[in-house]
């Protein structure tokens, strides 16, 4: 066991490396933007359709991938609106559009399941070179995602989620930074969902399904890691957030009880007990300090009142 | 400089909660003035603040700002010309950001944000210089995060950020009220030396009768969404805190209902 176990971990750090794009969408919206973007299940899946569509009508696989990435920000920025200029719930709007996402999907992709057997992808097929193309990639998206943060368009759009009422009487518009972060975010997810669709062979109409369950439990993960001191080592704490976590996930199938339809359920556990455990553990040191404090306090006043006498 | 005429606000009409916030509310502010607002809960103070800010809109009347009517424009297009602090030190500032990139926010108030960097070495400079200028020594911590800074601190930053980049009119809410004596003593004093060095065109709404008095060059009281007294210039600098309330009693035909006022 142990020793598939070990064997399992060079293929979910892969998985983790691809995945990564979407992990760092869900961080731009659930941490920087304090919106909770559910449209993430709809737009993986769209950008899985995008570019296998794309890709066995002949088109060059990176072109497909970087419309994928557009399609991704074009529903992304559908739900911005929603949201901003609809008034609609954060929750509700990505819901809304998570929903119109399964039929325009299938729309796309006409068939429930497409495959891309012998089709060119962005992948070499020789293990080393597709190794290189991954880090290289995820690199150069984390590096330009973190120089974005750092300019002034992206500082408004930290401010957006950190303190809008501030960042309004500074003369940025809040409904565009939100549209922009949760178009870019979406834009991220469907990329990764272009990369998986490309790495298993084949897109497929439920392959988002529970995708924000993931990303939190990989941007949580990557938190309680790495830490997120700065915005350089938040975002690399998102990516290796879902790297970690795919090597969990690897390992636990590896145990025999498990199968592998509980993926679902292991996930939502790990992102349970993450949401929980550091909440219960701040209550309980809170209570531990009061109490000791108050101790401390009434020794001080015993003894003042020892020494008047 | 800012021009208010006839300026009202009615919240909640016809339904039972009706309030009338602001009753045609006329005032014009020259280049340099320094107006302090004082006035009980309810006055109108604070709707005042928001409609000259773009928080709200009036439903009738006119804000002109330098001759530009200003009324319909929302507030990030008007914080061009405003800078602001409100009265809650967590308000004016971005917790979770480092002071330089606040300052990187504030700096951009009225240009355009695109992609260059927030935080150049040349801005840097020009935050550390700026930062100085408190005497918190915050110039050595530019890379904190904001939310680590006490109260007093936070609204010193916030004054800074609302002043540096030269508004031509700067707001402020009560700024002080929530900080401790000593805080709120050093914040009202850097106040008063940034709004005189840059010659800030200031509204100031405050609690404080005495502050009120020896802040700045005009004073009016407001009841009831009205102005129902202005205080000039020369009659300013006569004026005491007692004469100030007898005033307030004999015009509103009420006392002075105000659960945080402050007599000096």
């Amino acid at each position: 066991m142990l020793a598939s176990m070990i064997h399992s971990i060079p293929g979910a750090v892969q998985l983790g490396l691809l995945y990564a794009f979407m992990s760092l969408g869900v961080y731009m919206t659930y941490r920087i933007l304090d919106f909770p973007d559910l449209t993430v299940d709809g737009s993986f899946t769209t950008g899985g359709a995008v570019a296998a569509v794309m890709i066995t009508h002949g088109q060059s696989p990176w072109v497909a991938t970087a419309c994928a990435f557009l399609a991704g920000c074009a529903a992304g920025s559908v739900t911005g609106l929603l949201h901003t200029k609809g008034k609609i719930n954060a929750l509700l709007s990505g819901i809304l559009m998570m929903i119109a996402l399964y039929s325009i999907n299938l729309r796309i992709s006409r068939v429930p399941n497409v495959p891309l057997i012998n089709a060119e992808t962005v992948f070499f097929g020789v293990e080393w070179k597709d190794w290189v193309l991954m880090i290289v990639a995820v690199l150069i998206v984390l590096v330009l995602l973190d120089m974005f943060f750092l300019t002034d368009l992206g500082l408004s759009l930290r401010a957006t989620g950190d303190n809008p009422r501030m960042i309004r009487s500074f003369g940025a518009h809040t409904d565009n930074t939100k549209i922009l972060g949760v178009a870019l975010s979406n834009g991220l997810v469907a990329l990764s969902g272009a990369f998986i669709a490309q790495q298993q062979g084949y897109s497929d109409q439920s392959m988002g399904i529970g995708m924000i369950v993931i990303g939190l439990a990989a941007v949580i993960i990557g938190e309680a890691i790495i830490g997120a001191r700065s915005i350089i080592w938040a975002t690399l704490a998102a990516v290796v957030g879902m790297i970690l976590y795919r090597i969990i996930i690897a390992i636990a199938l590896q145990i025999p009880w498990f199968q592998a339809q509980d993926l679902k359920v292991i996930t939502a556990v790990i992102v349970i007990i993450a949401l929980v455990v550091p909440t219960a553990r701040r209550h309980w040191k809170q209570k531990i300090a009061a109490r000791r404090r108050t101790a401390e306090l009434a020794a001080a006043a015993g003894a003042r009142r020892g020494g008047g006498q | 400089m800012l021009e208010l005429t006839q300026v009202s606000k009615v919240f909640f009409p016809g339904s039972p909660d009706e309030k009338v916030a602001l009753a045609g509310i006329d005032l014009a502010l020259k280049p340099g003035d320094f107006v302090t607002i004082i006035g009980s809960n309810g006055a109108g103070k604070s709707t005042l603040m928001n409609m000259i800010s773009g928080v709200l809109t009036p439903d009738v009347g006119e804000v002109r700002i330098d001759g530009n009517p200003v009324h319909q424009l929302p507030e990030y297009k008007r914080s061009r010309w405003i800078g602001r602090v409100f009265q809650d030190p967590m308000a004016g500032t971005a917790p979770n950001m480092t002071i330089e990139e606040n300052l990187a926010i504030a700096y951009a108030r009225n240009k355009r944000r695109g992609l260059g960097f927030g935080v150049t070495r040349a801005k840097r400079r020009f935050f550390q210089e700026q930062l100085g200028r408190l005497n918190l020594r915050l110039e050595n911590r530019l890379k904190a995060k904001v939310g680590q800074l006490s109260g007093g601190e936070r609204q010193a930053l916030s004054l800074l950020m609302a002043t540096f980049t030269q508004p031509q009119i700067l707001l402020l809410d009560e700024h002080t009220a929530a900080l401790d004596p000593a805080r709120a003593e050093l914040v009202t004093r850097l106040t008063e030396s940034i709004v005189r060095e840059m010659k800030l065109t200031t509204l100031m709404v405050t609690h404080n009768m005495e502050q009120a008095i020896r802040l700045g060059n005009r004073l009016i009281m407001m009841d009831k969404g009205r102005i129902i007294l202005e205080v000039g210039e020369d009659r300013k600098k006569e004026l005491t805190v007692e004469r100030l309330l007898r005033e307030f009693e004999s015009i509103s035909g009420h006392k002075m209902a105000d659960d945080r006022v402050v007599l000096g």
